[in-house]
């Protein structure tokens, strides 16, 4: 995201989504450009999935946080450039660790645990890394199901998307 | 770029989403009944995926047709000789087997054609076509894992997926075969030359077939039409299960 009012940022950061509440928008990258237009502020934001049904809660949160501030906001949706999980910022990767789901790896960790590859990802609940992959597909899109055979709780990845 | 004629390419986006959607439409139909826990929420996510494309597509579509109408009326309120969708992805989750063949036949397509789209000289497709195929490559890799899965596991499973394989293969060859549109949309560089797609299309499912210890169907009659709105017996009761929210409350919304 650009530099933008830190009012503006302030707002936009009391948003979250809501599948993954510690993660505000800005964290997680998809807030690309903030234009002052004559009789409202106009969001930019990129899907982080095509079909991820938070984004129109989202576009709804954010019209309502800026409301409450007296504001007025819009939301327009753009998909190029495409969301990478590169976007989202390192606050918002520990984040994800604290809540209890694994962050991104880089490409190449990503695909071999993806591949079945055991002991690529550290468990969020007891950081051991003698973990495996039940699922490539998880309770959403953008996450993977893995299991801890240590302490034997599961734990979600968030997928690398790039 | 020469100017483009608005409804054709409004037929064109038409085409590419009605497939993904009808596909998504028949893997929503498992939502609950995946043979095992992770392989329902799989399919489900992949459901997802493609009908988050192809809103992205509609609502282009909405757009360049100007009329002031939404994705969901495109996607919602057609009769079915109006939908553009192949014939390959009407057909029934008959088993695990048809859904998997099913599922792969497609997305070696689907991840061909984006590979062109990205570079489209339509600009929002191009843009739609880079969000999907990260999607999509995801979706290939996942059906691939299965089919040889299937194939290479136990004489029951491999039985399955030959069945399944020699009764949808016929299916195929109307994806990369052209319409109409699509022919101009190659001559214009906003779609591919599906033609010249076709032989590696081939090699590859062909490939992965023989890897997977399944038979090559020969000698196949192959069927065409659903592109051109000629479609197969099963089409009227996806659409009218598909439909029936937004013809019995019309203008519902969540």
């Amino acid at each position: 995201m650009e530099a933008v009012d830190p009012h503006i940022e302030e707002i936009l950061s009391s948003v979250s989504d809501p599948e993954i509440p510690v993660l505000t928008i800005v964290d997680m990258g998809i807030i690309k450009k903030v234009e002052q237009k004559e009789d409202h502020i106009l969001i930019h934001i990129t899907p982080t999935y095509s079909g991820c049904p938070a984004m129109d809660t989202i576009e709804d949160d954010i019209v309502k946080a800026f409301d409450e501030e007296g504001l007025k906001a819009k939301v327009k949706h753009i998909l190029s450039p495409a969301w990478t999980t590169d976007m989202i910022t390192d606050k918002g990767k520990q984040a994800l660790e604290e809540y209890g789901i694994a962050a991104p790896k880089d490409a190449s960790i990503d695909k071999a645990a993806l591949n079945g590859e055991k002991g690529k990802i550290k468990c969020t609940h007891c950081g051991s890394m003698n973990t495996k992959m039940v699922s490539r597909f998880g309770s959403t899109a953008c996450k993977a199901l893995f299991q801890c055979e240590d302490c034997g709780e599961p734990f979600d990845y968030f997928k690398c998307l790039r | 770029m020469k100017e483009i004629n608005k409804e054709l390419l409004f037929d064109y986006i038409i085409q590419l989403g009605d497939s993904s959607m009808i596909l998504g439409q028949r893997l929503g139909e498992l939502c609950g009944h995946g043979p095992e826990l992770e392989t329902d929420i799989a399919l489900t996510n992949i459901s997802l995926d493609l009908f988050g494309q192809v809103r992205n597509y509609f609502q282009y579509a909405a757009e360049i047709q100007g009329e002031g109408k939404t994705e969901d009326d495109i996607a919602m309120l057609r009769y079915e000789h109006e939908y553009r969708s192949a014939l390959l992805v009407e057909q029934p989750n008959k088993d695990f087997a048809y859904v998997i063949a099913r599922q792969n036949f497609y997305d070696h397509y689907h991840y061909m054609l984006l590979e062109f789209l990205v570079n489209s000289k339509d600009e929002q497709i191009a843009a739609i076509a880079r969000k999907s195929i990260k999607e999509v490559e995801y979706h290939l890799d996942f059906s691939i894992t299965w089919m040889k899965r299937l194939g290479g596991g136990t004489e029951e499973s491999n039985c399955r997926l030959q069945d399944a394989v020699d009764n949808l293969y016929r299916y195929t060859k109307e994806l990369t075969t052209p319409t109409e549109t699509e022919k101009q949309m190659a001559e214009l560089g906003v779609g591919p030359d599906l033609t010249s797609l076709q032989a590696s299309y081939y090699n590859s499912l062909n490939a992965l077939l023989t890897e997977a210890e399944i038979n090559v169907p020969k000698e196949i009659v192959f069927q065409f039409g659903g592109k051109e709105g000629r479609h197969t017996e099963y089409m009227g009761y996806i659409l009218s299960d598909f439909q029936y929210m937004q013809r019995a409350y019309p203008n519902m919304k969540w």
